[in-house]
């Protein structure tokens, strides 16, 4: 019984959600990943996404909600902890937004344009 | 955020923020501050002498392939009259290096410089797929390690060359000291600040041109020079990222970018205060001198790359090659903790095993840093971690693994 109750709470909002997404604009990135971090991404360097321009708040995505959206979505490999620690991306990987430091761009915080390309590199495989 | 001007020539879009003082350059101005650094790093060290045959240590990896792209810029530019050479070592990994090797021989059409590849089989009569078929997987990365650390001498010595260069970066070197310290081995320390290395009794120098030089800041100028070159784990390491020292130090630099020269510094600083060990830093503070060699030890080294360094595990590893010694000191071959005694090192040491050591040995000669009797490469011992691996191996004595 108790199982049948959270079963039709659980139904309810993730309905809602689906045609939330369904309904929701989306913008065109290009995402490329290497110094390794292919092999998290099926050994895929370049992918071509299609992401919500907005979070489930309204809000404008930004490069902290395409690395959450990475880890759900594109990433098949489950160590995580490789790309991501503590919520944050992993100390040691680059962000590069069109070609520029993501430090100069507002790091997380950078809100993604249609078009961006946004490329992770990682400085911690041998030399 | 609108796009910042570069602090260097006001017009272009600032692309880079730089780890050691937060500069904020277009391209082509931080690819012209990187090789003038490198280049100031070359001069004021001494490195080289005009007309030198120089072997570059070549593992397709990024640090590798920016010093070879770095050292053939700064050879034409400047003139240093240097014969370059690519180097690589081929561990006889069935599938690992194919690429990377791949990688290093499009390197050499790029660069335009020969290339020698040089196998363990070759080296040392065992591929690693060998080793791991007789000691299994456990510990192979202390075989590939230390069998790497020796391959580049060995190899630049086949080819009558006496200097090997490697990609070596301040990551790693920070990484090494952090490490040394972290054991209490100040002596260790000091050697791994050197930007030198290889005693008298070695026939090969080596140094590290990178050593100033930001992981970060290689990354960015393979990737804004559009260089190729290759990433891959060691598909024999198990661990390659947990628990290394390297996770400590990108999360220093997250917090305050500088901490990574600044540790560097730090172990420059330490290294002159331990008796009788050679030591440098930049040598522009009015050094003149050329920079004095000092013993090759760079740790346990490990799997990763032909530069001797790991993708991360280290950590893992040196406490292998710690407890690797220490079983080796209590079978009475090991005479390095008790040269370090002489030295006044570790006098306050309380370990265990020391003690064991001390009442053990000397069951064989004792050797000052010499050569190793059978393969005639630098050890404190009769013979080097190599031989003795070898030794083990050759008898098919799995129970010298570690
Ligand atoms: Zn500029
Ligand atoms: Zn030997």
């Amino acid at each position: 019984m108790s199982v049948d109750s959270q079963m039709s709470t659980g139904t309810g909002p993730a309905a809602q959600d689906a045609v939330a997404l369904h309904e929701q604009p989306k913008i065109s990135i290009v995402v490329e990943f290497s110094g390794g971090l292919e092999m998290l991404f099926s050994d895929q360097r370049r992918h071509s996404l299609s992401i919500p321009a907005v979070d489930k708040d309204g809000r404008p995505a930004t490069v902290a909600f395409l690395i959450d959206y990475l880890c759900r979505n594109t990433m098949k490999d489950s160590r995580q902890e490789l790309f991501v620690l503590e919520d944050h991306l992993r100390p040691g990987i680059l962000v590069l937004i069109n070609d520029a430091d993501w430090e100069l761009e507002g790091e997380e915080s950078y809100e993604i344009q249609n078009g961006d390309n946004i490329l992770f590199v990682s400085t911690l495989h041998g030399g | 955020m609108p796009p910042v001007p570069c602090a260097i020539c006001k017009t272009e879009r600032a692309l880079i923020k730089r780890p050691k003082n937060y500069q904020k350059l277009c391209r082509q101005c931080f690819i012209q501050i990187f090789e003038d650094e490198v280049h100031h790093t070359i001069t004021s060290s001494q490195l080289f002498f005009p007309g030198e045959k120089v072997a570059i240590g070549a593992s397709g990896g990024k640090d590798s392939t920016v010093l070879a792209s770095v050292l053939k810029t700064l050879n034409e530019r400047h003139k240093y009259g240097l014969d370059l050479v690519l180097l690589s070592i081929d561990e006889g990994i069935k599938g690992y290096r194919d690429d990377s090797l791949e990688t290093v021989k499009r390197n050499a059409v790029q660069y335009e410089m020969p290339l020698k590849i040089v196998g363990y089989d070759e080296l040392y009569g065992w591929t690693m797929d060998q080793v791991v078929e007789t000691i299994g997987k456990k510990g192979n990365c202390t075989y590939c390690g230390v069998f790497r650390r020796q391959a580049l001498d060995r190899g630049a010595k086949m080819l009558g060359i006496k200097h090997v260069v490697t990609g070596h970066n301040a990551d790693d070197v920070a990484e090494t000291i952090l490490m040394n310290l972290l054991r209490g081995d100040l002596s260790r320390l000091s050697r791994s600040t050197s930007i030198v290395t290889g005693s008298n009794a070695s026939e090969v120098k080596r140094s590290k041109p990178l050593k100033y030089a930001y992981e970060k800041e290689i990354v960015l100028y393979a990737h804004h020079k559009k260089l190729d070159y290759f990433s891959t784990e060691c598909i024999y390491s198990p661990e390659a990222f947990r628990g290394s020292a390297r996770t400590l130090i990108k999360s220093l630099e997250k917090v305050r970018p500088s901490a990574i020269l600044d540790v560097v510094r730090s172990g420059e600083d330490m290294a002159r205060l331990v008796p009788g060990q050679p030591s440098d830093s930049c040598g522009c503070k009015g050094k003149e001198a050329p920079v004095p060699k000092a013993v090759e030890d760079e740790g346990a080294g490990g799997c990763g790359s032909a530069n001797g360094r790991a993708g991360g595990g280290e950590m893992a590893a040196m406490e292998k090659q710690l407890r690797e010694n220490e079983k080796v000191a209590n079978e009475g071959l090991e005479t390095e903790v008790k040269t370090q005694k002489v030295q006044g090192q570790r006098h306050d040491r309380t370990n265990k095993s020391e003690t064991e050591v001390s009442v053990s040995v000397p069951l064989r000669p004792k050797q000052k840093l010499g050569t190793c009797e059978r393969c005639g490469y630098m050890s404190s011992q009769k013979l080097c971690q190599a031989c003795m691996l070898l030794e083990g191996l050759n008898k098919n004595r799995p129970e010298i693994r570690i």
